[in-house]
């Protein structure tokens, strides 16, 4: 049966074109600070200030802890659910669906009602717990990746027999979890780790309304006010979004696809 | 005697850790319920509330009727039109990109580049993709110029604008149609080429095979992908927020301005908004999971 693949690759063509010409865009307006040349002035100016550098640590710090933060609920729970408490494995997928059921404006706003600085818990009375509450934010905004990616992991592995050995030769239940289990599902933790870091860096609507000094809404600040370094910061962005991605693939060679993340 | 005592006490600590072994399981997965509970369950659940209270903390359907005044309306209506046609337009092009890709008869290279560049621009959404757009489609973008010099055709003159339902709808399927091929693929991968080879020996033309053989199996997760992208539409804030600033009154946006300074002159009216919006993608979602399910039998 012959067919003509002329189709599939026009539609190829298609797909690189709206792939690309964004980027060749944005790339080609990021050269244009200095008038009549093209020129890498808007980098250098993205890059000499200061906020810049303020904010990109601050978001890279919070997406690490949220990476913490996530490991330590998700792997012990997953794990658990496996071994001892496979009945309540639809309850728990359920629940790591929500995020992508209620959006994330919806939660922050709950978040201000329910933790406001005359509540019972006012996690959002200082700077350093309203961090906090940032950081559990993003661990609830990447909750669905991050368990479907060490569930994956953990299904791969045998988790009875590794948790009877390490048992019948003397270990608790600390040793199991970090001697045995954690690096097992490495590659899987790993490619969560990524994604949840590519969904933290660039995150604009919880830190804006938090009003916390993250990359998201110094991006969006520098969009509102300048013409060319938000091209440039685009670009940069683009680059932290794909390095994630590499990485994932590099880690989690023929693992499981996963999808989108926080927009 | 000696011998008696520890098989006389051996049932006791197997009976005492038969029974901590009850609450030690449960104690296994409480940090999780625990997280659940205050970051999402006791959020939503009190927004839910408070959709339902004036206030002064008093049970009332004021709020739920209030959201169908002309402005919240409005901007309902615009983030369903916005979501339903990024959505559409996302599930179509994103499907036949992954079919082609996977079923086209093209070297396999294309379809492990295709899966890596849509991992990619799936994640490329927010502020940054809007940034890219204006730079790109813009009144001074790239590709805005470059078609009035080769085409002389200005896009802005013949009624464009990034600004508006077009330009977000072009926008968002940036990350939508990528999406689609993510959660497609699978679904492609199941159709056998034995159902096609023996369609085609039975006598079966191209359509025939799609109307009676694929397309039956596909439907469930083709629907259930596209609910999926409008959700993820419908719930989008940041690329809407830094493309249009608050010029295009989208619900989130909406909600968005009334969290930062009380836009509605009435919390709960807020609370009512986001109840509206957690029932429009709640709604899209369960149709998802349900239509999931259906499809997931035959595709194995």
């Amino acid at each position: 049966m012959k067919r003509s693949r002329l189709g599939p690759w026009l539609l190829m063509l298609f797909g690189v074109l709206y792939f690309f010409v964004p980027l060749l865009g944005t790339f080609e307006f990021s050269l244009r600070y200095l008038r009549g040349v093209y020129s890498l002035e808007a980098y250098r100016i993205v890059l000499a200030d200061p906020r810049f550098g303020a904010t990109v640590t601050y978001s890279t710090a919070l997406a690490l802890a949220t990476i913490v933060v996530g490991v330590v609920l998700v792997v012990p729970t997953a794990y658990w659910i496996q071994l001892r408490l496979p009945g309540l494995r639809p309850v728990v997928e359920f629940i790591t669906l929500l995020p992508l059921v209620i959006p994330a404006i919806v939660l922050v706003f709950g978040y201000l009602r329910i933790y406001n600085s005359s509540s019972l818990l006012p996690l959002t009375g200082s700077e350093r717990t309203t961090d906090l509450l940032l950081i559990f934010s993003y661990v609830t905004l990447a909750l669905p990746y991050m368990y479907r990616a060490v569930d994956t992991g953990l299904r791969a592995i045998d988790v009875r027999s590794l948790t009877e050995a390490a048992q019948s030769l003397g270990a608790g239940w600390p040793m199991i979890l970090f001697r045995v289990i954690f690096p097992n599902v490495r590659v899987a933790v790993l490619s969560g780790a990524f994604l949840t870091f590519a969904i933290v860096i660039g995150e604009f609507t919880m830190a804006s309304l938090l009003d916390r000094p993250a990359f998201g809404p110094y991006l969006q600040l520098m969009g509102a006010n300048r013409a060319y370094e938000p091209s440039a910061l685009a670009i940069i962005s683009f680059g932290i979004t794909w390095a994630c991605m590499g990485l994932i693939q590099v880690f989690g060679r023929g693992a499981h696809g996963q999808v989108a993340g926080a927009h | 005697m000696a011998q008696v005592t520890p098989l006389a006490v051996r049932p006791t600590p197997a009976a005492a850790s038969g029974f901590s072994h009850v609450s030690w399981a449960w104690a296994g997965v409480l940090p999780f319920f625990v997280f659940a509970l205050m970051f999402l369950i006791l959020p939503t659940g009190l927004l839910v509330v408070g959709g339902f209270q004036d206030a002064q903390g008093h049970f009332t359907l004021r709020n739920l009727l209030d959201l169908f005044t002309p402005t919240i309306l409005s901007s309902y209506l615009i983030s369903i039109k916005v979501s339903a046609a990024s959505a559409i337009g996302g599930a179509f092009i994103g499907f036949f990109l992954a079919y082609a890709a996977i079923a086209g008869g093209l070297p396999p290279w294309v379809r492990s580049t295709l899966m890596t560049f849509s991992g990619v621009a799936s994640n490329f959404a927010g502020v940054p993709l809007a940034f890219a757009f204006l730079a790109t489609l813009g009144r001074t973008g790239l590709a805005t110029a470059l078609l009035i010099k080769i085409f002389r055709f200005n896009i802005y003159s013949a009624g464009f604008n990034l600004l508006s339902f077009a330009g977000l709808t072009l926008t968002y399927m940036y990350f939508q149609i990528p999406l689609m091929v993510l959660i497609m693929a699978p679904a492609i991968d199941g159709l056998k080429r034995e159902w096609r080879e023996a369609s085609a020996i039975l006598g079966a033309r191209g359509w025939q095979y799609w109307r009676y053989i694929a397309l039956p199996i596909l439907w469930p997760p083709l629907l259930g992908a596209a609910l999926l992208l409008f959700a993820n539409a419908f719930g989008a804030v940041a690329t809407a927020y830094a493309l249009t600033g608050s010029s295009l009154n989208i619900v989130t946006l909406v909600l968005y301005a009334q969290i930062r300074g009380d836009v509605l002159h009435n919390q709960n009216l807020g609370y009512a908004l986001a109840l509206g919006m957690i029932l429009i993608t709640g709604l899209s979602n369960a149709a998802y999971i349900w239509l999931r399910g259906r499809s997931e039998r035959w595709l194995r």
